[in-house]
């Protein structure tokens, strides 16, 4: 069986000033979408805070838990359901010790409404302040640490501008998975950054086989121009890339809708990067490397 | 030709012999994240100043009872917390040259100032001595708060130092959170005072409190209103003795009321100590201080020997026992306030394996399908690599004792895709080289060779991402990044060397002309 019986001769690089657009009003719209909503919406992991999670027997009454809150003094908390309608998510924005036990003082509040026989406190995360801010700051230098160790390598093994391309497209990459998450209103958290770093290693996986194939296809190019070469690099790797990234598509698609809620944004990011990746590796990677080029010869003449 | 298989087969078996004996069987040896199985994740910070300021508080007085035992005339020995500095001051000049000779045994301490001719003394704490004091208290605090884990009963937990002043305490599968948390995060500083017997407390609070005093408050809860009341006590600040003299505490009964109280016992310093207090405070009252709250303060009615005593107070058995674990395990260096708490329960565990692991095979069954149909008998030779690649994965968590999280599954699941990027990238190169015409040898040759390349620089770079994300991330992200890790790793070593080795075996049996691929 096979994709492609014939070679493919499809002309990608013809179509990289609509990518470009394309490209580029989806990262204006992530970021107006990211000013809008005043930056990531960060979980509890980054900015501190409480969470915990209940489950009821049958769906509660919002409002129940709600004016239980307000007895607490807890009224500035955020309750949603989480999954279906007998769990409810609740995050406090403070983290002091008094509420290192929310669990069981939320379930003693809410007694005076709901049977507390019929709730269980299924989860409960406490993060404070200075650990979260620990944390945004080691993500910082993690995700700094990453892209220097991979420009060292990749320009090592191809050249210079092949690292700033495979950087620039990584960015693109993560800059469109993190306006989906603003669009979506979905949280940013410890969990979602490993899911970010994974997307990172898959997009360059990804932009590192095209550029393997250019490299060799460059080496005996003859009188054939770099647009010409990219292309036909392209069209080779066409079959391979639309395989891998239909695999991994098939277990990532499976993770999202039956892997249950937790990983659910994880999913939901490793979905986005995977079809953002493989569209990066060819219409922004690969055209970089054009960029470049006119521009040194530009310089040259 | 093959010659090599003879090598590479045995190798091949024993990777795989190896990767099955340490894993099997599998759920003794790979153990499940608190995530997966519930339990308990926190982390304590230290208040090493506070270790300091007691350590101080602990020389002054000593240096204070030095001078006295040489008959020196003394006006005070205080402490300045703020600035770790002891200050002396003398009365009499001429026993300046004694006190700076009973000094130099302190050699933890540098004089910094002499003022009046000697009169007056300042000492600090050496640099060094104060990093010492600070290493020692998180070092005692871990060893305490391992004996109280361990008294409390939870199998397997896991208790160790981050970084300069944190405690990461990990307790798999616990019930009772909110008890556990107590009973770790409790100070059970025991301190007895003697209380003020001339200035009532009241008065004390209105006026001024008199220096070497403080007041501290006593808490009783009205159990059946939960009424909250507070008594002031002014007493004496210093210790007449303190709690690390304490070598067993029990929970009793009360006959009278059936109600739980502590009763502890001292050794034998502790004993003399009681013994000399109670004999020279008859009718004076002594304040059982725990963490600065008053448990009691009863009246000393008679000489105790034999160095027992009995803490009361509004208790309920559990807090009761609770209290006696702490006392027994004795008194952390200095109190810990919570950084981080999280809690799974069991049930919520349970679910999200069965849904991580149902997406998992899932997904993995999907593509173990597609994979047979779109590369026929090949096909069957990359599913082979990537059970391999899942067995050696799960034999080297084993090995290194790793728990797998729920992140860690989803590494799993992305390791899977990128393993089948390693064999579809020497399947395509193969049915390429095929196609230009080369023999069926040489296009298995080619096609491993110049996609090895490819799959290296590929792995590599995900690779350094992954190690990254191991260095800077705790709990279930370092799950992730170590399946991550290892399954690339694994990948590279069945995709290309396994997979190439059962070719080169079919290779041998028979001539191919043409490959199923």
């Amino acid at each position: 069986m096979e994709i492609f019986k014939k070679e493919t001769h499809i002309d990608f690089m013809g179509k990289a000033r609509m990518a470009i657009m394309c490209s580029g009003l989806l990262i204006l719209a992530s970021l107006a979408s990211l000013g809008i909503q005043g930056g990531m919406k960060f979980g509890i992991d980054f900015a501190g805070g409480t969470l915990v999670q209940l489950k009821f027997e049958s769906p509660p009454n919002l409002s129940d838990i709600r004016d239980s809150l307000k007895d607490l003094g807890l009224a500035d908390s955020t309750i949603q359901e989480f999954g279906s309608p007998n769990h409810i998510l609740i995050r406090v924005e403070r983290s002091q010790g008094a509420l290192e036990e929310m669990g069981t003082t939320l379930k003693e509040a809410l007694a005076k409404r709901i049977d507390p026989d019929t709730i269980t406190v299924e989860r409960v995360e406490m993060v404070g302040p200075k650990v979260g801010k620990d944390l945004r700051e080691k993500a910082m230098l993690s995700i700094l640490y990453a892209i220097i160790g991979i420009v060292i390598y990749i320009s090592w093994r191809f050249e210079f501008q092949y690292a700033i391309a495979a950087i620039i497209a990584l960015m693109h990459d993560v800059m469109l998975t993190m306006g989906a998450f603003s669009v979506m209103d979905k949280e940013f958290t410890l969990v979602v950054v490993a899911a970010f770093l994974a997307i990172i290693g898959y997009s360059l996986n990804d932009t590192i086989v095209v550029f393997d194939r250019i490299r060799e296809n460059w080496r005996r190019r003859g009188k054939k121009s770099l647009i010409s070469v990219i292309n036909t690099s392209i069209n080779q790797t066409l079959s391979r890339t639309l395989l891998t990234s239909g695999t991994t598509l098939l277990v990532v698609v499976s993770l999202f809708i039956l892997g249950g809620e937790i990983i659910h944004d994880f999913a939901f990011a490793l979905l986005v990067g995977v079809v953002v990746g493989t569209y990066s590796s060819i219409f922004i990677a690969s055209v970089f490397l054009v960029f470049w080029e006119s521009r040194s010869k530009r310089k040259k003449a | 030709m093959y010659s090599h298989l003879r090598w590479k087969i045995p190798l091949i078996l024993a990777v795989l012999l190896g990767a099955v004996l340490m894993a099997y069987p599998l759920e003794e040896k790979v153990s499940l994240g608190l995530d997966l199985q519930g339990g308990m994740h926190l982390v304590l910070e230290v208040q090493t100043e506070k270790a300091v300021d007691y350590a101080l508080e602990q020389r002054a007085d000593d240096i204070k009872h030095a001078l006295e035992d040489e008959d020196i005339e003394v006006d005070r020995v205080s402490e300045d917390l703020q600035n770790r500095l002891i200050r002396i001051i003398l009365v009499d000049t001429i026993d300046v040259p004694a006190t700076n000779s009973i000094l130099k045994n302190y050699p933890t301490l540098e004089q910094i100032e002499v003022r009046r001719d000697g009169l007056e003394l300042v000492y600090r704490v050496r640099p060094d001595e104060l990093k010492h004091l600070q290493d020692n208290a998180v070092q005692q605090a871990l060893e305490t708060i391992r004996n109280r884990v361990d008294q409390f009963g939870v199998a397997e937990p896991s208790i160790q130092i981050q970084g300069e002043r944190r405690i990461l305490v990990q307790l798999p599968g616990i019930k009772d959170a909110k008890r556990a948390i107590d009973l770790i995060g409790k100070t059970a500083r025991l301190e007895f005072k003697l209380l003020n017997e001339v200035i009532s407390a009241e008065d004390a609070l209105r006026g001024t409190i008199p220096e070497g005093q403080e007041i501290l408050y006593q808490r009783t809860e009205n159990k059946a209103t939960g009424e909250v009341t507070r008594q002031p006590f002014l007493l004496k600040k210093r210790t007449v003795l303190s709690g690390d003299t304490i070598t067993g505490a029990d929970v009793r009964f009360d006959s009278q009321y059936n109600e739980p109280y502590v009763a502890i016992t001292f050794n034998s310093v502790g004993a003399r100590i009681f013994q000399q207090i109670t004999r020279e405070n008859i009718k004076k009252r002594l304040a059982i201080v725990l963490d600065d709250n008053v448990y009691s303060a009863p009246v000393i009615q008679d000489e105790i020997i034999g160095g027992r005593a009995q803490i009361t107070g509004s208790f309920s058995t559990e807090e009761a026992r609770d209290l006696a674990i702490a006392l027994r395990a004795g008194a952390l260096p200095a109190p810990v306030t919570i950084l981080e708490n999280r809690t799974v329960g069991p049930s919520l565990g349970r679910d999200s394996i069965e849904a991580g692991i149902k997406s998992m095979i899932i997904g993995f069954v999907l593509v173990l399908v597609f994979i047979i149909i779109y590369y026929r008998l090949s096909g069957i030779i990359a599913v082979s690599a990537l059970f391999l690649n899942l067995v050696i994965l799960m034999g080297v968590l084993a090995y290194f004792e790793a728990s797998l999280t729920l992140p860690g599954i989803a590494g799993i699941i992305l390791t899977i895709g990128m393993a089948i990027d390693a064999n579809v990238l020497v399947f395509e190169r193969i049915r390429e080289e095929i196609k230009v015409g080369k023999t069926v040898r040489a296009a298995i040759d080619a096609g491993f060779a110049k996609a090895f390349r490819t799959i290296v620089d590929a792995n590599v770079t995900t690779f350094i991402a992954a190690i990254v994300l191991f260095q800077f991330g705790t709990g279930p992200i370092k799950g992730f990044a170590i399946t991550l890790c290892i399954g690339i790793a694994a990948s590279m070593f069945t995709a290309v060397f396994v997979s190439r080795t059962v070719f080169d075996i079919a290779m041998s049996w028979k001539k191919l002309n043409r490959l199923s691929i």
